[in-house]
């Protein structure tokens, strides 16, 4: 199906449908009850699992398949976030004019960042793309290039915002808020009220979820073809590479732009969901959170980094809303003291310190599961498997004795 | 007729030498062998010929071009491969994948940006890494991890991608080191086949003498850099100038 293969196909259709239903997949506890806290499915959220999904499929294609570990990442992430607010201040609040020009000047800095950066492997080509994210990070949070000019380019720590005075030459007089084409507003949701159970369906993620999967389907045509197996050829053996007459450099500089093209894409999308752009998005933490994600989910796998990134979203917003007061309403049957005790012991765990909890969650993942979350899938299916076919085998011979007579 | 011509050809590494003045010339469809003691300078003359080294002096022509400055993928496109001495293959991926690139290299050149075609797609590659495979009794092995495969295999494998690159001179380094001599004697065959059925010359840099008096139609010794002597194997073994070089100088002895 769309020159996928049958496997590949299964799991676009997998990834589609869990998608479409991510709503309530992500609402199992009806609102108000005690496990509420930890529904996923509110539209701030759902976005956030989708977009860094985008962002951790591009990493992928460049560190899963080549083993090129770019530390500076999140640069591109800023530039499309960058580059989608000016096209609201410039034009109007359609998202698509800013997505476009989010993907093609990110493309422009991969292509700069990655000439430069690919010149050197290893640890040292990991430090030369942290050194530009970081200078470019400087330089947004203080404007430097739009002070040198005497005009505003990234409005420094402030962040770039969409002002009344600003040109918006196509704007009407209905916009307000980004929309997609003038069909719909991305902040629209419709609320679907069930008994107990809510489920929001959000413009936004479903606009977001549907480049997810065009993303996705293209990362599976770019694992599956000649290209991608040169690129994984680089990460086997580039002294082989040169040596049977291929020249590695423009193989890793492809990789590297388009796995910049896939950040900008996702930065884009976070300032289509909200027409915000900030230097942070360019720091050296949100290079690292997509390494994690990565890591966390399977690198080199198809499926992993979507998976990673979700993890990863879903601590960072759960656990860290967790409180005192949540604590101690779950351990209230138990008698004072050791309620006191319980909520002590698990305090440092959650709230601000998820970090700890996702920390030593991924320390597990990576001396356990090298794989990431993709092998420890691999296992359980393989011991599944595994008593499957003894099963197939007891029956077997029960139907032999059965009926010996068939043999 | 010569289809590599060095001339003049030297390297210094700091105070040490090691190649001077070096001239050699490589006739076309013959297997050639440079023998020399340790420390002679064949490892670097053949990386001055791959465009891993660049010499200081001399000129090193391929079918009347210069490899000189040239890149070593850039040297491989004009018709030279290389056998390592420690196998150098995709070890990650599977047999079949490392034949395939192979393939690929000498169907779409040092680059070609192929992304969203299927590998499955390209019948003409998969028909011809198969066929490849098949011919070098590979192909009940091309699922596995090249990394997986025995010393033997993994060089079979390597020659094997070299090959499918139609290569007009295929250079070795050593194939047969470290290994076990059943292994040895299979390496020899296998070369013995190639340089039967295929129009192909061959430069081979080799310890085993049982490999070189195998194989050779010419033999250069080197020492100290320089070439002592050229002439066929049934000379090179009696040379009183190769015994020298290879047991020690006679003042040594004295």
């Amino acid at each position: 199906m769309f020159g996928i293969g049958k496997r590949d196909s299964t799991l676009l259709i997998i990834v589609a449908i869990m998608a479409l239903f991510a709503p309530f997949i992500l609402n199992p506890f009806p609102t108000g009850s005690a496990m509420a806290q930890f529904n996923a499915g509110y539209p701030d959220l759902m976005q956030r699992f989708v977009i860094f999904g985008i962002f951790a499929i591009g990493f992928n294609l460049l560190f899963g398949l080549t083993g090129y570990l770019s530390f500076g990442h999140a640069a591109f992430l800023g530039i499309g976030s960058y580059a989608v607010v000016w096209m609201y201040k410039l034009l109007d609040y359609n998202v698509i004019p800013g997505l476009f020009l989010a993907v093609i000047v990110s493309a422009i800095f991969a292509l700069a960042i990655g000439f430069i950066s690919l010149r050197r492997s290893g640890i040292y080509f990991s430090i030369l793309t942290l050194a530009f994210a970081q200078m470019m990070f400087a330089i947004s949070y203080s404007d430097l290039i739009g002070r040198f000019l005497g005009t505003t380019i990234t409005n420094g720590e402030t962040g770039l915002q969409v002002y009344t005075s600003d040109p918006q030459i196509l704007i009407d007089d209905w916009e307000s808020v980004p929309h997609l084409l003038g069909i719909v507003e991305m902040r629209s949701t419709y609320t679907l009220d069930a008994g107990a159970w809510s489920f929001d369906f959000n413009a936004g993620y479903y606009f977001c979820a549907v480049i997810l999967l065009i993303m996705f389907y293209l990362a599976i045509r770019i694992f599956r073809s000649p290209f991608g197996m040169m690129l994984r050829a680089v990460k086997s053996n580039q002294q082989r590479m040169n040596y049977t007459g291929l020249n590695t450099r423009p193989y890793t500089l492809a990789a590297f732009v388009i796995s910049g093209m896939y950040a900008g894409l996702a930065g884009g999308l976070l300032a289509s969901m909200d027409p915000l752009a900030g230097a942070e998005r360019m720091q050296w933490t949100a290079s690292g959170e997509v390494v994690l994600m990565t890591i966390l989910g399977g690198a080199g796998t198809l499926i992993g980094p979507v998976l990673g990134a979700g993890f990863i979203k879903y601590f960072e917003n759960i656990f860290a809303k967790i409180n005192d007061n949540v604590l101690h309403s779950w351990f209230a049957i138990l008698p004072d003291g050791m309620e006191d005790f319980m909520v002590t012991i698990v305090h440092p765990f959650v709230g601000k310190g998820w970090n700890l909890t996702l920390g030593l969650l991924f320390m597990l993942v990576v001396i356990f599961l090298p794989g990431g979350l993709v092998e420890g899938g691999q296992r359980i299916g393989r011991v599944f498997r595994r008593r499957d076919r003894n099963a197939g085998s007891v029956e077997a011979d029960a139907a032999k004795q059965r009926n010996p007579a068939a043999e | 007729m010569a289809i590599l011509e060095v001339k003049n050809v030297g390297k210094r590494f700091g105070g040490l030498k090691a190649l001077d003045n070096v001239n050699l010339s490589i006739a076309e469809n013959t297997v050639h062998a440079i023998i020399g003691p340790n420390g002679a300078g064949k490892s670097t003359l053949l990386n001055c010929l791959i465009g891993k080294l660049i010499p200081d002096t001399g000129s090193v022509m391929f079918d009347g071009q210069s490899v000189l400055g040239r890149k070593p993928f850039e040297i491989n496109q004009m018709g030279i491969s290389r056998v390592f001495q420690t196998p150098e293959i995709f070890g990650d991926l599977t047999v079949m994948e490392n034949m395939l690139i192979s393939c690929f290299a000498k169907r779409d050149g040092a680059f070609e940006l192929n992304a969203l075609a299927s590998v499955a797609s390209q019948r003409d590659v998969i028909e011809k890494a198969e066929h490849m495979l098949e011919d070098m009794k590979l192909m009940d092995k091309r699922h596995m991890h090249a990394a997986a495969m025995s010393r033997g295999d993994k060089r079979r494998l390597e020659i094997s991608m070299c090959l499918a690159q139609d290569p007009r001179l295929l250079l070795l380094d050593e194939p047969t080191a470290g290994m076990a001599r059943a292994d040895t004697n299979n390496t020899i065959d296998l070369l013995k086949q190639i340089k039967e059925e295929r129009n192909i010359t061959i430069a081979i840099i080799e310890h085993d003498m049982h490999v070189v008096f195998s194989l050779a139609e010419r033999i250069t010794v080197l020492a100290q850099g320089t070439p002592l002597v050229e002439d066929t194997p049934e000379k090179i073994k009696g040379h009183p100038k190769v015994r020298e070089a290879y047991l020690g100088e006679s003042q040594d002895a004295a």
